[in-house]
């Protein structure tokens, strides 16, 4: 049955966000490498712009692409082996079976982690890991993946395009790691995860206070690695977490878009559901051993989240989650977190000393968030003075208007 | 398989300290367990011997004393090895008793 052009357009939109990683991972193995099959998976949803205007929108448009994308795949590599005079040896003996994609739901589960895999390896540079990530994983084009990262398009290009030539020359293979190597990797994936979610819950720059595009790619990714290797505890825990921040996201602007701390937000606006689901993950995550870096951020976000106010915050708790973390992900941002959890537990001048003492902290010389969190403590001191200099110090260091916005109505009070 | 190439470096004093030494037993068990994927390799004298030569641009060259890069860590050797992929070469490059570490290369193939 033919179909109306905006509901082609928008059954494509739709499977383009949610197909895209698994029609592109189960066509890599078929291709080859990965330009061919991105050239292919890119030539599969436009000949269904046209494809499903005619013959109407298939019933299952991701098998739809799969079978045209490997197809597609298959006549470039012909083509080329033509070209070449040389037998299409990369082949896959299962090419000959392309018509049936129910068959092998299982390989595309595992297409999509040999994917996530190869792109987060740790012999590509973390940047190129992220932004193979979002471009292969994600489906954004090369400028979106630049948008993303401030930088121009033809230097993202650049780095993305040298990624895949080292991932071809160096054989880096297609595959989820062995055993004894899973560990580490699954790290190094839920590192790249985790990135690309806290730069869009706070983007580091610009007009907004989050990059929202981002924060859900995140949020997708992490829920993908969940669905795929649903007995990690680690990835539970990313899962937890990344549910469990961004169920507060509704109440971070105020009705004039101004930032409101947690302290001050309207905690109805809050995403009970996503706070359930994360809770109950957590939960999940203790029954499996001992908890990881995202597990314990997770648990300390779940002390906000069930938190009837600010005022009945358990900062205990919160503190001796810290404690934990510290042991096992002593960052200097983590350190900064504890101080201020320290300020809140014991006292603010107990906090505001440890915030002094990570001023020799190389890492965080130019981190806003220090310099705002001193000034914080030293106006619940009375000590205003001192907090005006470092408001100000806090904002010639931050980048995000909403978040300077903020400093300066801060500072602004003080002057009064 | 793919051939890779394991450049081996070394810190320099610890070089001159080794020098005149035959191979180590640590890299005997080497060779030994991963001898199958093995093409090649060889212990260099130390960077001191060694003698670089640029191209000056204009047809001609330059030869000078020393490393073609200077640094701490100098090349003290190199395998040859073949491996199924980039997963494989590193995990045998690991076992390569290295003081400092390796640098691990694909060898280019022709397309």
């Amino acid at each position: 049955m033919p179909a109306a052009s905006s509901e082609v357009a928008a059954a494509v939109a739709e499977a383009h966000r949610r197909e895209w990683a698994f029609v592109l991972a189960a066509t890599v193995r078929i291709a080859g490498d990965i330009d061919t099959a991105e050239e292919a998976v890119q030539d599969a949803y436009a000949s269904a712009l046209s494809t499903w205007g005619t013959r109407g929108i298939p019933e299952n448009p991701g098998a739809w692409l799969t079978v045209t994308a490997r197809r597609r795949a298959v006549d470039m590599h012909r083509r080329a082996a033509t070209a070449q005079r040389a037998l299409p040896k990369l082949l896959d003996p299962e090419v000959q079976s392309l018509d049936d994609p129910g068959r092998e739901t299982e390989d595309i589960t595992d297409d999509r982690l040999r994917l996530i895999f190869t792109c987060c390896h740790p012999a590509l540079a973390p940047d190129a890991q992220v932004a193979l990530t979002l471009r292969l994983l994600c489906g954004l084009s090369t400028a979106d993946v630049a948008r993303a990262f401030l930088l121009p398009e033809a230097t993202m290009a650049a780095r993305i395009t040298r990624a895949k030539k080292k991932i071809g020359a160096a054989h880096i293979p297609y595959r989820v790691p062995a055993a004894p190597e899973l560990r580490e990797r699954v790290d190094g994936v839920l590192s790249v995860v985790y990135l690309v979610y806290t730069t869009g819950h706070t983007a580091p720059s610009g007009g907004d206070l989050m990059r929202r595009d981002l924060a859900e790619r995140g949020h997708e990714l992490a829920r993908m690695l969940h669905v795929l290797l649903p007995g990690d505890r680690d990835v539970t825990g990313l899962l937890a977490l990344v549910l469990l921040t961004d169920a507060r996201r509704g109440a971070r602007l105020d009705e004039h878009r101004e930032l409101v701390l947690m302290e001050n937000q309207d905690r109805s606006k809050w995403d009970r559901p996503a706070i359930d689901e994360g809770v109950a993950l957590l939960g999940e995550v203790l029954k499996l051993g001992p908890p990881g870096r995202f597990a314990l951020m997770a648990a300390i976000a779940a002390v906000h989240d069930e938190s009837k106010s600010w005022s009945d915050t358990d900062w205990q708790e919160i503190l001796g989650l810290y404690d934990l973390l510290m042991e096992t992900w002593s960052t200097p941002v983590v350190k900064l977190n504890r101080a201020i959890a320290l300020g809140f537990a014991v006292g603010y001048a107990e906090g505001l000393a440890e915030l002094d003492a990570l001023g020799a902290e190389p890492r965080l010389a130019r981190y806003p968030y220090l310099p705002a969190a001193r000034a914080d403590f030293l106006t619940r001191l009375g000590r205003f003075d001192e907090a005006r200099v470092a408001f100000e110090e806090a904002l010639i260091l931050s980048d995000n208007d909403t978040e300077r916005s903020y400093l300066r109505s801060r500072l602004c009070e003080l002057m009064e | 398989m793919s051939k890779y190439l394991v450049l081996i470096f070394q810190d320099e004093v610890a070089t001159k300290e080794a020098a005149g030494e035959t191979v180590s037993a640590d890299y005997q068990a080497f060779m030994q367990r991963r001898g199958r994927s093995l093409l090649g390799g060889a212990a260099l004298e130390p960077a001191e011997t060694a003698t670089s030569i640029r191209r000056d641009g204009s047809g001609g060259f330059s030869v000078t004393d020393g490393p073609f890069a200077e640094s701490k860590e100098t090349l003290g050797g190199y395998f040859m090895i073949e491996a199924a992929d980039l997963d494989e070469a590193l995990e045998i490059a690991k076992e390569v008793p290295a003081g400092v570490g390796v640098e691990v290369r694909p060898v280019r193939v022709a397309s």
